[in-house]
C-alpha cells in the first residue's frame, strides 16, 4: 500500500483531504530509486485550481514519458494544513511518492497569475528550501519558473534560479539531458546554469545585473556572466498540429474547477485585442490537425470517464476547422450521455444551433464579452465586436428561447471617458429591449442581463504596456458611476451589476509591471502573513499597503505612470516575439482609434513571424497561391 | 437491467469523501466502457444508488452499489473489467444482476434494504487508551459495557439534546475472528450459495481491515439504516464516556466487514451479495 506523508489524524482533521493523498486516476506511477531525475511540478494555488490547467497536464506527461526522469506534483497546501504543517515541522511532499520536495533535482513553479507570488514563497518554505535562490546550495533543487508571468519575471527574479520562457514542448527535454551529464560529470549547479543559459528561452536572472536611473526606470541591463545572452528568445512548439498531446490526463477524485476533458485546439489568437497579453505572447496561431484532436478526443473520454469535453482556445470561432469537429463531437458522443462545452465562441447561427443540442437553453446563458460599452472605446482596444452583432446575436438567441444573457467589461481602458462608462449601462438596456421585441407569447418569462466589470490592468508585451492604470479611487468612482447609470435605464430591474475589487487589481498591476526591487516587497508581505492573495477572502490589501510604505516603494511609481516610448522596461530582456516597435504602432493607432486587421486578413509584421510557421506562413501561402 | 457491485474501499481511499465516490464509479463504468442507464432531462445522470454513505477515514471490506446498466457483460467479466479501471484503494469482489421487480412490486433500492452492518473497531498504532494497558483489560471493560441493560447517551438532534438507550441498537459484539464467524452463523439466514452462475460472479478476497500491533479491538453489529441506525464512533465514544477514559476520535480505525437486510419472515440477517433484489 502507498504510504502518505501526512498522519491519519492530520488529513481527518484539514478540508478535503483528498487534495493530499495523490493516486488519482493516470497518475504516473515510478520507483523514485530507478530514475536519474526527480522534477516536482507546482502550481502554486489550491489542488482543485491547480489540477485544471492544462499545462502541467502536458508537461506531466511530456517529462514522464521519459525513463530516466520521474515528474511528480505538488500544489499550494490550504491554509489549514499551512498552519498544521508549520506547527508539526513537516516537511513539503510531492503528491506521487509523498517525499520531500527538498530531495527533488528540480521544483518547477508554473506562473499563471501575479496573485500567486505569495505562495510562491510559501511552498519553497515548507518545502524547507531556500526562498531567495542565492541563498541555496547544491542539496537544493533547481527552481524553475514558466508560463504567462515568466514574461516579465523580475519581480520574482531573487527567488529563481531560472526562467523558461515559452512552451514547454520545445525545450524541456534539452533542459534534462544537459542536467543529467552535468550531475555525473560532477559538475555544479552554476555550471549547470552556465550552460543551460546557452538554450534559447532559458533566463538566468542571477547572471544579470540592473542599473537605475535617478528617477527610478532602469537604466540596464549589464550582464555579469559574459556568456549569457543579451535577450532570452522564447520557445514555440511551432509543429503544434501534429504535437503530442496527453491522452490519459489525470482524473482527480475531487471536484475539480475543470472537471471535464479540455482539448486544446489552437494556440494563440488572430484578433489583435490590445489589452491582451495572451494575443501577443502566444503568437504565432497555430491549429491542431482536426483528424488528431478526433482521436484523441476518443481516447482521452475513454482514459479518463469523463462526462464532458471541453474545447480551449484563446477564441475557438476562428479555429478553421471548428463545425467539423463540434459535429463529430455530437454525433459521437452527444448520445452517450457526453456534455460539450464551448467557451470563448462568437454568438452565430453555428453556434446557437450547438449550444441548442447541446445544452439546456432554460438554464444556460450566453456570454458576450464587449470590453467596452462604446463603439469608440471598443476600437481603441481593437474588439472587433460590433454592436450591430451583439444585438443581432442576442436577438437570435431570444428567438431560440434563451433569456438569459451575461456582459463582460473592463472598466479604466485607455482613453476611457463618462460616456464610454455609460455606455455600458446603455447597451446593456438595448440587449433587455431587443428581448422584449419579441412577441409576448413567444417570450420565456423575464430576461435576465448580468453585467460584470472588471478593472483593466495594463500588461507586458501588450500596446497597452506604457498605460497609465487607474487608482482604486478612480475605479471606485467609475463603478459607482456606472451603478447611477444603470439605475437609469428603462429595464435596471433586468439588469443585475457585479464587479471585481479595486485593491486586488491594483497590486496585479504592480507585479505585472514591476522589476527586482519588489522581491523584497512580495517576500516582506509574505512574511506578514500574505498568502492566497488571488483568494478576496484571504486577500489583505492593508498588509501590502504596509509593507510597500515600509520598503520606501511607491505603487504609484509602478502603476500611475504614462511611461516615456524609450524607457527600458524590466521585461526588455525577454525577446517574445512580437516587436516593441509592432507595440509601438499599435499604441499610436489605438490612441486615434484606429483597428487593426486581424492576422488572417492581413500581417502588420508583429515580429512573429520570425518562428516561421501558424497563421503567418498560412496567409504567405493562400497569398502565393491566390 | 439492474445490477449490484460489491467493493473493498482501503487504505489512503479512506479519506475519498461518498459523493466522490459516486463520482468516482460513475466515471470508472465510462472507463470500463459500459453504457449505464440515465435519468430522463437535460441534465442526465447515471442512475446510482448507494447501499450505505461510509463516513470520510473509514474502510470497508463491504460497499455496495446499484447501478441501471445499458450493456453489459457475463457478471465474471464484468468484476474483472471494472477492476481494471480502478486505482489502488478500490477493489470489486462481487457483481450481480438482479431481478427486475415484479408488476404492482414496489421498487426497493440498496439503500432502503438496509438494517444492519458489522464493524470492526481498532485501536490505531501510536494511540493509547489512560488506564488500559492490555487488550484483556480493554475487553474486559468492554464486555462490562456491553453487559449492560441500558447505555444512554445524549444525542443532540436540531432541536434540543435527547436520552437515547443504544444498548439495543447493538446486536452482537465479539473481541476475535473466530467468534465473530461463530456469533455470524446464529444469526444469518441460512440461504444456500448462488445457483445462477450467469448471474452472479464474487470473489474471495482477503479482508482489507489494517492490522495494529497492539490488538486492542472488537467487532460489533449495529443497527443500520432508515429505521435505526447507530454509528461505531457513537458506540465508542459511549464506551470512553463510561470508563473515565478520553475520547480521542482519530484513535480508531473503523472498518465495515459487511451490510445487511432484515429478513422479515425469521428476523434473520441477509447480507446484500444475497439478495437478489
Amino acid at each position: 500500500m502507498r504510504k502518505l506523508a501526512l498522519s491519519d489524524e492530520i488529513l481527518l482533521s484539514v478540508e478535503k483531504p483528498a487534495r493530499y493523498i495523490g493516486g488519482e486516476i493516470n497518475m504516473w506511477v515510478k520507483d523514485p530509486k530507478a530514475v536519474d531525475i526527480r522534477f516536482c511540478m507546482c502550481f502554486p494555488d489550491v489542488y482543485e485550481i491547480g489540477m485544471s490547467h492544462l499545462g502541467i497536464q502536458i508537461l506531466y506527461d511530456i517529462l514522464n514519458r521519459r525513463e530516466d526522469t520521474y515528474c511528480e506534483r505538488v500544489y499550494s497546501p490550504w491554509v489549514d494544513l499551512d498552519r498544521l504543517m508549520r506547527e508539526k515541522d513537516i516537511p513539503l511532499f510531492a503528491l506521487e511518492s509523498q517525499d520531500p520536495i527538498k530531495e527533488f533535482d528540480f521544483l518547477g513553479i508554473t506562473l499563471q497569475y501575479e496573485m500567486c507570488y505569495t505562495n510562491i514563497l510559501q511552498v519553497l518554505e515548507l518545502s524547507k528550501i531556500p526562498i531567495y535562490a542565492k541563498d541555496r546550495t547544491e542539496d537544493d533543487p533547481i527552481v524553475i519558473g514558466g508560463g504567462p508571468c515568466s514574461y516579465n519575471p523580475e519581480p520574482i527574479a531573487d527567488f529563481f534560479d531560472l526562467f523558461y520562457i515559452g512552451e514547454g514542448e520545445a525545450a524541456y527535454n534539452e533542459l534534462l539531458d544537459i542536467y543529467k551529464e552535468c550531475k555525473s560529470a560532477g559538475k555544479s549547479k552554476r555550471q549547470y546554469l552556465e550552460q543551460v543559459a546557452q538554450i534559447d528561452g532559458i533566463y538566468v536572472p542571477a547572471f544579470y545585473d540592473v542599473e537605475y536611473n535617478d528617477d527610478g526606470t532602469i537604466k540596464r541591463f549589464l550582464k555579469n556572466y559574459e556568456n549569457a545572452p543579451d535577450r532570452v528568445k522564447k520557445q514555440v512548439e511551432m509543429k503544434l498540429s501534429e504535437a503530442y498531446y496527453p491522452t490519459r490526463p489525470l482524473v482527480p477524485f475531487i471536484k475539480t474547477t475543470q472537471d471535464r476533458v479540455v482539448l486544446e485546439i489552437q494556440r494563440g489568437c488572430i484578433r489583435g485585442c490590445r489589452f491582451c497579453q495572451a494575443g501577443m505572447i502566444y503568437r504565432p496561431t497555430r491549429e491542431r490537425d482536426v483528424e488528431y484532436l478526433k482521436k484523441c478526443a476518443f481516447e482521452m473520454l475513454s482514459s479518463t470517464g469523463h462526462e464532458e469535453i471541453s474545447l480551449s482556445s484563446l477564441s475557438s470561432s476562428d479555429y478553421s476547422k471548428l463545425q467539423e469537429l463540434v459535429y463529430f463531437l455530437i454525433d459521437e458522443f452527444g448520445s452517450k450521455g457526453v456534455n460539450i462545452s464551448l467557451p470563448s465562441l462568437r454568438i452565430d447561427a453555428f453556434s446557437l444551433d450547438v449550444m441548442s443540442k447541446v445544452q439546456d437553453i432554460r438554464k444556460s446563458s450566453l456570454t458576450f464579452a464587449p470590453e467596452a460599452g462604446s463603439q469608440r472605446l471598443r476600437d481603441v482596444i481593437n474588439k472587433g465586436l460590433t454592436e450591430e452583432a451583439i444585438l443581432g446575436g442576442a436577438t437570435e438567441a431570444f428567438q431560440s428561447g434563451w433569456n438569459r444573457v451575461k456582459l463582460y467589461f473592463m472598466m479604466g481602458l485607455p482613453t476611457e471617458t463618462e460616456e464610454d462608462i455609460e455606455g455600458i449601462a446603455v447597451l446593456s438596456d438595448k440587449i433587455a429591449r431587443e428581448y422584449y421585441e419579441i412577441p409576448k407569447d413567444q417570450r420565456q418569462g423575464k430576461v435576465s442581463v448580468v453585467v460584470s466589470t472588471s478593472f483593466f490592468v495594463p500588461k507586458p508585451f501588450t500596446p497597452f504596456q506604457w498605460c497609465r492604470m487607474d487608482t482604486p479611487d478612480e475605479y471606485i468612482h467609475k463603478q459607482k458611476l456606472l451603478r447611477s447609470k444603470i439605475n437609469e435605464q428603462l429595464n435596471r430591474r433586468s439588469i443585475k451589476y457585479n464587479w471585481h475589487g479595486a485593491e486586488i487589481s491594483e497590486l496585479e498591476g504592480v507585479l505585472a509591471r514591476g522589476d527586482r526591487r519588489l522581491s523584497k516587497v512580495i517576500y516582506d508581505a509574505y512574511r506578514l502573513g500574505c498568502i492566497y492573495d488571488s483568494w478576496s477572502e484571504h486577500f489583505d490589501y492593508d498588509k501590502w499597503v504596509k509593507v510597500f510604505d515600509e520598503n520606501g516603494i511607491s505603487i504609484e511609481f509602478y502603476n500611475c505612470r504614462e511611461r516615456d516610448e524609450n524607457e527600458v522596461f524590466p521585461w526588455d530582456i525577454i525577446d517574445a516575439g512580437v516587436s516593441k516597435s509592432f507595440l509601438i504602432r499599435e499604441y499610436h493607432r489605438a490612441k486615434k482609434g484606429v483597428v487593426t486587421p486581424n492576422c488572417r486578413m492581413l500581417c502588420y509584421n508583429c515580429g512573429a513571424k520570425k518562428f516561421g510557421g501558424g497563421v503567418c506562413v498560412e496567409i504567405q501561402e493562400a497569398a502565393n497561391e491566390g | 437491467m439492474k445490477a449490484r457491485l460489491k467493493f473493498q474501499k482501503y487504505g489512503a481511499m479512506k479519506f475519498i469523501g461518498h459523493l466522490d465516490v459516486m463520482r468516482y464509479f460513475q466515471k470508472a463504468f465510462r472507463r470500463a466502457g459500459y453504457d449505464s442507464e440515465y435519468s430522463k432531462g437535460f441534465n442526465p445522470h447515471q442512475i446510482m444508488s448507494f447501499a450505505a454513505p461510509l463516513g470520510v477515514g473509514l474502510t470497508s471490506d463491504a460497499e455496495y452499489v446499484d447501478i441501471g446498466l445499458i450493456t453489459c457483460e457475463s457478471p465474471e467479466t464484468m468484476v474483472k473489467n471494472i477492476n481494471g479501471v480502478l486505482s489502488d484503494g478500490f477493489y470489486v469482489t462481487g457483481f450481480h444482476i438482479l431481478s427486475e421487480p415484479e408488476e404492482n412490486e414496489k421498487k426497493t433500492t440498496a439503500m432502503s434494504l438496509v438494517s444492519s452492518a458489522d464493524y470492526l473497531v481498532s485501536l490505531k498504532d501510536g494511540y493509547s487508551l489512560d488506564g488500559i494497558v492490555s487488550k484483556e483489560s480493554f475487553q474486559d471493560l468492554f464486555n462490562n459495557f456491553y453487559g449492560k441493560q441500558d447505555i444512554i447517551i445524549r444525542k443532540k438532534t436540531k432541536k434540543n439534546d435527547m436520552d437515547v438507550n443504544i444498548r439495543p441498537m447493538i446486536t452482537m459484539v465479539s473481541f476475535d475472528e473466530m467468534s465473530y464467524n461463530k456469533g455470524l452463523r446464529d444469526c444469518l439466514a441460512d440461504i444456500s450459495k448462488p445457483i445462477y452462475n450467469e448471474q452472479y460472479h464474487f470473489i474471495e478476497s482477503d479482508s482489507k481491515a489494517e492490522v495494529y500491533e497492539n490488538d486492542i479491538k472488537v467487532y460489533m453489529q449495529l443497527d443500520t439504516g432508515s429505521a435505526s441506525n447507530l454509528k461505531p464512533e457513537l458506540v465508542m465514544e459511549a464506551f470512553c464516556n463510561e470508563n473515565g477514559i478520553f475520547f480521542n476520535p482519530y484513535a480508531w480505525q473503523i472498518h465495515r466487514l459487511e451490510i445487511y437486510t432484515r429478513d422479515e419472515m425469521s428476523g434473520k440477517l441477509i447480507s446484500l451479495d444475497r439478495l437478489d433484489k
